[in-house]
């Protein structure tokens, strides 16, 4: 059976962890290899880095950290942020990555999707999705930079859409959840699911380990991410994880 | 020092990353003699069987690889081990042969490909570790087994060993702490 993954997520911009992070003993609070080693002995199942870098010279240290991570990480590593062709994909899997996850660039062209797939594989495309409960238009839809750009594309649809395309994997991010630290949102989620047949990693909202219980038991989704509350220690992986198994959830062993 | 064979297929880098960061000496290569010379080697490989086989062929490795199948650990990782095989319904091509039995599609009412950290099912038991799967296609389980997985009612061979020839189905180099070991052990010449 497979194991319910769970995935510590780092912003990086320009090389640098960004955003406060807490772990004892770091020489560098702010290297992300060091981070990502910190992790994976921790037990996380993959690790994401999204980088938030503005600039072109920003997203070339992203390449460095990313084979600088791959060489002591042994564990699936996703990239997300700053991916606007299949080139970029291509650049980011020959320094190290095992996946990426594409967000605006897909909204603007889904046939990005496609390429990147055809060219390397469904299981290295994965579908990032920023999405937001319009109460007028009783539907979810698609955010683009950060989340501050509206766009009128309908969350359900797009997913559907992407998968057809060759997205292998779906990165779920609520809006209205995130970083409320109320639990993951569900309803979304649930839906999401009824549309597609490939994994879904469920981002938005844990604020304790139950939360990522409720998510596994509650919906089928695949993964749980959450960035903060393991960055500043209100949740470690393992409690999550030893309290997902006392609940029937089959996690992996580490 | 270890040769891994390259026949330009797949991500490399992460498996000589892993081998390296296991202390090997690591060589990519598709030169006979280098590979002759090498005191283990590996077979990577993602993509399509039939066109592994094909790159194979076309750069003439077929034959060093059938000499030298018997003579140190030799290692096929994901497709690599697939390869191993007698043929695939993928693209129905014949493989190296190396292994009785054919590779066939995972038929489950579970989503294709087999994607994710799952357990090792395994007479030793220092092998019952969780590893990363990505595959659509699967040997059948026989007497070279050495570990399976199950998913959705299905079977698959997870690491088949016959003599110094070890196929391993999973991405022992993202596995974790467990996977290297794994890879270690492979490189040391195997489970037997």
């Amino acid at each position: 059976m497979i194991k319910k993954r769970i995935i510590p997520c780092l912003d990086v911009k320009d090389g640098r962890v960004v955003k406060g992070i807490q772990f004892k003993g770091l020489r560098d609070v702010g290297d992300p290899v060091e981070l990502a080693k910190r992790y994976n002995d921790e037990g996380a199942d993959e690790l994401i880095f999204l980088d938030v870098s503005a600039t072109e010279r920003g997203h070339e240290l992203m390449l460095e950290v990313i084979e600088k991570t791959a060489e002591v990480l042994f564990i699936p590593l996703g990239i997300g942020g700053g991916i606007r062709t299949a080139e970029d994909v291509g650049r980011l899997l020959n320094a190290g990555a095992d996946k990426v996850s594409i967000n605006s660039a897909a909204l603007k062209r889904p046939e990005l999707i496609r390429e990147a797939a055809e060219r390397y594989g469904s299981q290295c495309i994965a579908l990032s999705v920023d999405a937001k409960w319009e109460e007028e238009e009783r539907d979810w839809f698609c955010y683009t930079h950060g989340g501050r750009k509206r766009t009128d594309v309908r969350a359900l649809d797009w997913v559907q859409e992407a998968e057809r395309l060759g997205a292998g994997e779906i990165l779920l991010t609520s809006m209205d959840t995130d970083g409320m630290k109320q639990g993951f949102d569900h309803e979304l989620l649930l839906a999401v699911k009824q549309r597609v047949s490939v994994p879904v990693i469920a981002s938005g909202g844990a604020g304790n380990a139950e939360h990522f219980v409720n998510l596994f038991t509650e919906t089928d989704v695949s993964a749980g991410l959450a960035a903060s509350i393991f960055h500043n220690k209100e949740v470690s992986i393992h409690e999550v994880k030893e309290l997902s198994k006392r609940n029937g959830v089959a996690v992996r062993e580490t | 020092m270890i040769a891994i064979v390259d026949y330009g297929l797949g991500n490399i880098a992460n498996v000589r990353r892993a081998l390296e960061y296991l202390g090997y000496q690591v060589l990519l290569t598709k030169d006979p003699e280098e590979l002759r010379q090498a005191d283990g080697l590996v077979l990577p490989g993602v993509g399509h069987f039939g066109d592994a086989m094909r790159k194979l062929e076309a750069d003439g490795l077929i034959p060093i690889l059938t000499e030298l199948k018997d003579e140190k650990p030799f290692v096929g990782i994901c497709l690599g081990m697939q390869l191993l095989y007698e043929g695939s319904e993928e693209g129905n091509v014949d493989g190296l042969g190396f292994l009785p039995g054919k590779i066939e599609r995972i038929r489950t009412s579970l989503p294709v490909p087999h994607l994710g950290w799952n357990q090792l099912n395994s007479e030793n038991e220092t092998l019952r570790e969780d590893v990363y799967f990505i595959h659509s296609y699967k040997a059948v389980p026989d007497e070279y087994t050495v570990a399976t997985a199950q998913y959705g009612g299905e079977e698959v061979v997870a690491i088949v060993q016959k003599g110094n020839l070890i196929g391993i189905q999973f991405h022992p180099e993202k596995s974790g702490d467990a996977g290297l070991a794994i890879l270690d052990q492979a490189m040391k010449g195997g489970f037997r």
